[in-house]
């Protein structure tokens, strides 16, 4: 390797350090942006404002869910084992919805601190399985 | 000795009968990989025959980043030696990059409506992919626009070295934040958390899709050789033979 070359293999020894460097402490800022919802723990901690669009993360409580008389409202807790939130949604669930699953709801707190949901979604687990080993 | 075996003209020598083995390669894993996947493996015990996509899903984002990382190891060879076949390699695997990242990004999305509930989210997974995307498409809008080949490659070599950032991110964006989109199934250092009756199929999609991008970027770098050498007396000879 000839002095030109060496000097090249350490300017980009030297840059990509520092641009790793620039664009970490970018992110680490933007944490809290970058995180897609909060926790029902973590929305304790906050004060939230009325009219404010939040997101929130967590199980769908077993046997929380119901429905109403005309089987279009539905409302169920979520849940990250230490706190919990109730949520109201009208409208069409996800295929994955269900007791027990993670879901990222979206919506405003009302009066009685329950969360109006206008979107639910299902987060899927990294877990692929055929139903005969579920079974077992 | 490393220089000539480097030199376009051993090149295109060395994979004139290549070429065949690794398309009969693709052929094996790809037909076993796409038959076991859509008529053996088991239907999955939540999503059904749904979750079937993952074996065009995950194979094409596996391959966008791999083709990113040989970009970017063929950038630092080129920028620092000014090989031209790394060049070369570079320029030709931009535009596939940029397709598998689409097809990760469309594939990703038709199963989300139904699984997840919407087709698209800014979550740092999906928001890192789409920048990638982006980087790909920089890399070919930019070599387009430099006439002189020299600049070009040197130029296209920086932007690949710094986009090199994204591929960290775009793996760990599901471990550092909380996303909508799961955690990795099978690249990470515990056991997969898939059936290996599934599992099979998927790898063999994955070695599929990894051959045919070899195969390609292959065909159209001794595409480009000859184009790039076409003043050249070997590229004389084999324009004859043709």
């Amino acid at each position: 390797m000839n002095r030109k070359q060496k000097n090249r293999l350490l300017g980009i020894f030297i840059a990509l350090p520092l641009i790793s460097i620039a664009i970490g402490l970018i992110l680490f800022a933007l944490k809290q942006n970058i995180n897609l919802f909060y926790t029902p723990s973590q929305l304790n901690a906050l004060s939230v404002q009325p009219k404010q669009t939040i997101r929130i993360g967590g199980y769908v409580k077993m046997h929380s869910v119901q429905y109403d008389k005309s089987g279009e409202n539905i409302s169920f807790v979520i849940t990250d084992r230490t706190h919990d939130m109730d949520v109201t949604f009208k409208g069409v669930l996800p295929n994955l919805f269900r007791e027990g699953q993670t879901v990222v709801v979206t919506g405003k707190l009302n009066q009685q601190h329950e969360l109006m949901a206008n979107q639910v979604l299902a987060k899927h687990d990294e877990k692929y399985m055929p139903k005969a080993l579920r079974k077992e | 000795m490393f220089k000539k075996l480097l030199s376009p003209y051993a090149f295109y020598n060395h994979t004139t009968p290549l070429v065949p083995w690794i398309l009969a390669g693709f052929m094996l894993c790809f037909s076993y990989g796409i038959f076991a996947g859509l008529f053996i493996a088991p239907a999955d015990y939540q999503q059904g025959d749904g979750f079937r996509i993952i074996y065009v899903h995950v194979p094409s984002a596996f391959t966008a980043m791999l083709i990113y990382f040989t970009m970017a190891i063929c950038a630092m060879i080129t920028l620092i030696w000014r090989v031209k076949i790394t060049a070369i390699c570079m320029s030709c695997s931009a535009p596939m990059g940029a397709w598998f990242t689409l097809l990760a990004l469309i594939t990703g999305s038709i199963w989300g409506k139904p699984m997840w509930g919407t087709w698209w989210i800014w979550d740092a997974r999906l928001t890192s992919v789409l920048i990638l995307l982006f980087i790909y498409l920089g890399f070919i809008a930019l070599q387009s626009v430099i006439d002189d080949v020299q600049t070009r490659d040197r130029a296209t070599s920086i932007i690949t070295i710094v986009g090199i950032i994204n591929l960290p991110i775009i793996h760990y964006s599901v471990v550092w934040w909380s996303t909508l989109h799961q955690g990795p199934t099978i690249s990470k250092l515990s056991a997969p958390s898939i059936a290996l009756s599934m599992l099979y199929p998927l790898l063999a999609m994955i070695a599929a899709f990894i051959l045919f991008y070899v195969l390609i970027v292959m065909i159209r770098m001794r595409n480009q050789i000859l184009l790039r050498e076409i003043e050249t007396a070997w590229v004389r000879k084999v324009a004859m033979t043709l």
